[in-house]
């Protein structure tokens, strides 16, 4: 095995910490604890470097960044604890777009997209569909040359500063469930769209949207009617790697040591030097290594061009069930006023702690739950039998 | 970048797997519970030069990186073979590096005497519980700012265990001192490295079997006239084993790498890999065994063989607690000062 990571991919490693240090301030990471997790400005000046559109495969016309140069911004931003749910939407839907999207879509959204000029959100999860994302129920009927849409969709995150969001329909009813999906992005300033803030017990806020006769042109159609899972499997596909989620904890035990460097218990003794907060943070630190060797496996594979599939399950059950209970532990550790909130005073390192105790176990939920994940592995790389 | 073996690394792995599954078979194992060691399969091993194939090719080893012994070591795990191979890997490395020209080199090289090393800190002249203490016929242990040599002990008597290890005390009286001073104890502590993150690979490789022998078990067993393997209940609990082994095996093989290439970061890999390792390879089989009830708890059973050596092997490095300690030293600032 070689562990190494090609020079170009460590001076890249060396351009995004610089940029890193140049860019992400206190106020940049701050803006994020304001209910948004997209900071407009950041965004912009990633893009600006070329760097979304360089994630973009170079066979669609990307800007050709090798998939482990991407994997090493990536877990760059991460560490750093830098947004980024705006910049993986958007290098996403652009590569789906670019492959299997038509004309029109190519060249309304794209460039915008990854020009850092315009967002872009999911639309799957429905008030009664989320793990069984196939089973939407949100109608999507033809009417001349247009489209009617009428439903709900749950935890439309961003919507509410997006301009457009890629949404999953039901054009189909007769046939099973996976058969009968179509993809459409609608333009959010559409007539007959509602959005509403849903707001949840960490400091993000997510949005339900609404879908009253909301009538749209066929060009905004992207892949074929009722072929929506083939536009699914390929955001999934092109999710791997760019999505985050590999390290979560990082900044957490970075905070962590840092209070616990400079605190002192009633006796007298610092945090830091009580042996069950040593172990602890070695634990985590251990847990980060491991989250490191999954997610430099799926960026070789993704270099070799290999479809992985099993091996993100693996990687996003570990470092967001590890990251938990990492969540856990540091607020223990920092005692009682580690519970207080952001701003607070005497709140440690300005209330982050409470804040990823808070924020933690979305990370199991969304993206695909760890039950789902567990059984994917069960299923895909034990062979066990379909439960479902 | 590259994070699967090689076409020369497969072939090694193939001759190996092909070695083990004649000379470490599960009924092997078994006989040699009471001894830990089976001389038998020592000796096949010896005719394919791994005890070697570490060491210096100027002493007449094989030249190969540790990465190679660590394909070794991860079949050692999985079919939890009573042999030595770590602990004669890491302890003829040390002589060699310090004492090239130790009269006992060569019959380190060939495998016809075996090595180890006292990994617990030495008492009153004694190594205590030595891994392949009992079999070794030359243990290196630190003493002081001395690395010693202990060989030709008549007294030597095997302490039954856990893990049916060839656990025993050694006397270092009359051991003979191979080096001294601050580069040579260093050096001491580098081959405990090697042997975490070997064993960690082990550790990896067994972790890997047990889970298999219970996903095998939960496609045969049936109760309420499904597969228990159907049951999401289990189907949860093996994912999550396998999840742990599969990261204790990126780390671990991160970890060889790391020492193999002198990175600073091997000596804090090596530990960490180990810990992982360690529990990563008892959650696995302890979920193997739970999931084939009562009859896991039957000596019958082999998954019991994996839950037990997934506790002792780890275990003759001493208490975790302590390692953790170490590694946070290694890692971690201590309190404010100013
Ligand atoms: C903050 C936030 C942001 C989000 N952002 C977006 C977004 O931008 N776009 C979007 O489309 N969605 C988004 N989601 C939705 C998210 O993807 C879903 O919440 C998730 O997929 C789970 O679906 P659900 O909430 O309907 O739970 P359910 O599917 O109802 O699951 C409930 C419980 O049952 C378990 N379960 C379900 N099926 C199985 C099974 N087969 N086996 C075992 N256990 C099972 C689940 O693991 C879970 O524990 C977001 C969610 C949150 C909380």
């Amino acid at each position: 095995m070689d562990w190494s990571f090609p020079p170009a991919a460590e001076e890249f490693r060396t351009e995004v910490r610089a940029f890193i240090d140049e860019h992400l301030t206190d106020d940049v990471i701050s803006s994020t604890h304001q209910g948004t997790i997209h900071n407009w400005d950041f965004h912009k000046k990633i893009a600006d470097r070329g760097w979304l559109g360089g994630a973009v495969p170079s066979e669609l016309g990307g800007g050709g960044k090798s998939a482990l140069e991407m994997a090493v911004m990536i877990e760059e931003l991460q560490l750093a604890g830098a947004p980024i749910d705006g910049m993986g939407v958007a290098i996403v839907v652009a590569s789906v777009v670019l492959e299997l999207g038509n004309d029109h879509l190519k060249e309304t959204i794209v460039p915008k997209l990854l020009s850092g000029e315009t967002l872009i959100s999911f639309g799957y999860t429905e008030p009664d569909s989320g793990s069984d994302v196939a089973a939407a129920q949100t109608r999507a009927v033809k009417d001349g040359e247009e489209w009617v849409i009428n439903g709900q969709k749950m935890w439309t995150t961003m919507a509410h500063i997006a301009d457009y969001v890629l949404l999953l329909t039901r054009t189909n009813t007769d046939v099973p469930k996976h058969k009968g999906l179509t993809f459409f992005i609608v333009p959010l300033e559409t007539s007959g769209i509602e959005i509403q803030p849903v707001h949840t017990m960490g400091t993000e806020r997510s949005n339900a949207t609404f879908y009253d006769d909301v009538r749209i042109g066929d060009e905004w159609r992207i892949g074929d009617i009722d072929g929506g899972w083939e536009i699914m499997k390929a955001a999934l596909k092109y999710e791997r790697g760019i999505a985050g989620g590999q390290f979560p904890s990082p900044p957490l035990i970075d905070a962590f040591i840092e209070h616990a460097q400079k605190t002192e218990r009633p006796d007298g003794s610092s945090i830091i030097d009580d042996p069950v907060v040593r172990e602890r943070l070695v634990r985590s630190l251990i847990d980060v290594e491991v989250c490191r060797g999954f997610a430099y496996n799926t960026a070789f594979l993704a270099s070799e061009g290999v479809m992985f599939g099993v091996e993100g399950s693996m990687t996003k059950l570990f470092a967001s069930e590890s990251y938990k209970k990492h969540s856990k532990w540091f607020l223990d550790m920092a005692g009682t006023e580690g519970l207080l909130y952001l701003g607070e005073e005497g709140a440690p390192v300005g209330g982050v702690i409470d804040e990823h105790f808070r924020h933690a176990p979305v990370t199991t939920i969304y993206g695909g739950t760890s039950e789902i994940s567990r059984n994917l592995i069960a299923e895909g790389l034990l062979g066990l039998p379909r439960t479902r | 970048m590259y994070l699967r073996l090689n076409s020369d690394e497969l072939a090694i792995q193939d001759i190996f797997r092909s070695f083990f599954e004649s000379e470490c078979s599960i009924e092997r194992v078994r006989t040699s519970q009471h001894t830990g060691f089976d001389t038998e399969a020592w000796e096949r091993l010896v005719e394919t030069g791994a005890p070697g194939m570490c060491l210096p090719e100027h002493i007449g080893g094989g030249g190969a990186p540790l990465t190679t012994g660590a394909i070794v070591a991860d079949l050692v795990g999985e079919f939890v073979a009573p042999l030595p191979f770590i602990e004669h890997l890491v302890a003829s490395r040390l002589l060699a590096s310090l004492a090239p020209d130790h009269d006992l080199i060569p019959a380190l090289v060939s495998g016809e005497k075996i090595a180890s090393l006292a990994l617990q800190p030495t008492e009153d002249d004694q190594a205590k519980l030595v891994p392949g203490g009992a079999i070794a016929d030359a243990v290196i242990a630190c003493k002081g700012n001395d690395l010693v040599l202990a060989s030709g002990d008549d007294s030597i008597s095997l302490l039954r265990n856990t893990a049916d290890l060839p656990l025993a005390h050694r006397s270092l009286n009359g051991a003979e001192t191979i080096a001294s001073g601050g580069a040579a104890v260093e050096r001491f502590f580098r081959a405990r490295s090697e042997w975490q993150a070997l064993m960690a690979v082990a550790l990896t490789g067994l972790g890997r079997k047990a889970v298999d022998i219970g996903v095998a078990y939960a496609k045969e067993r049936y109760q309420f006239g499904v597969l228990i393997g159907s049951f999401q209940g289990l189907q949860h609990g093996f994912a999550s084993a396998i999840t742990g082994v599969e990261g204790s095996h990126f780390l671990s093989n991160r970890a060889v790498s790391a020492l193999e290439n002198d990175s600073d970061l091997g000596e804090r890999l090596a530990g960490m890999a180990f810990l992982f390792a360690s529990e990563a390879a008892l959650d696995a089989s302890a979920a193997s065994l739970q999931y084939h009830g009562g009859y896991g708890f039957a000596e019958e059973y082999d998954i019991q063989l994996y839950y037990r050596r997934a506790k002792g092997w780890p275990l003759q490095f001493g208490d975790p607690g302590v390692e953790y300690q170490r590694i946070a030293n290694l890692c971690l600032p201590s309190g404010k000062v100013a």
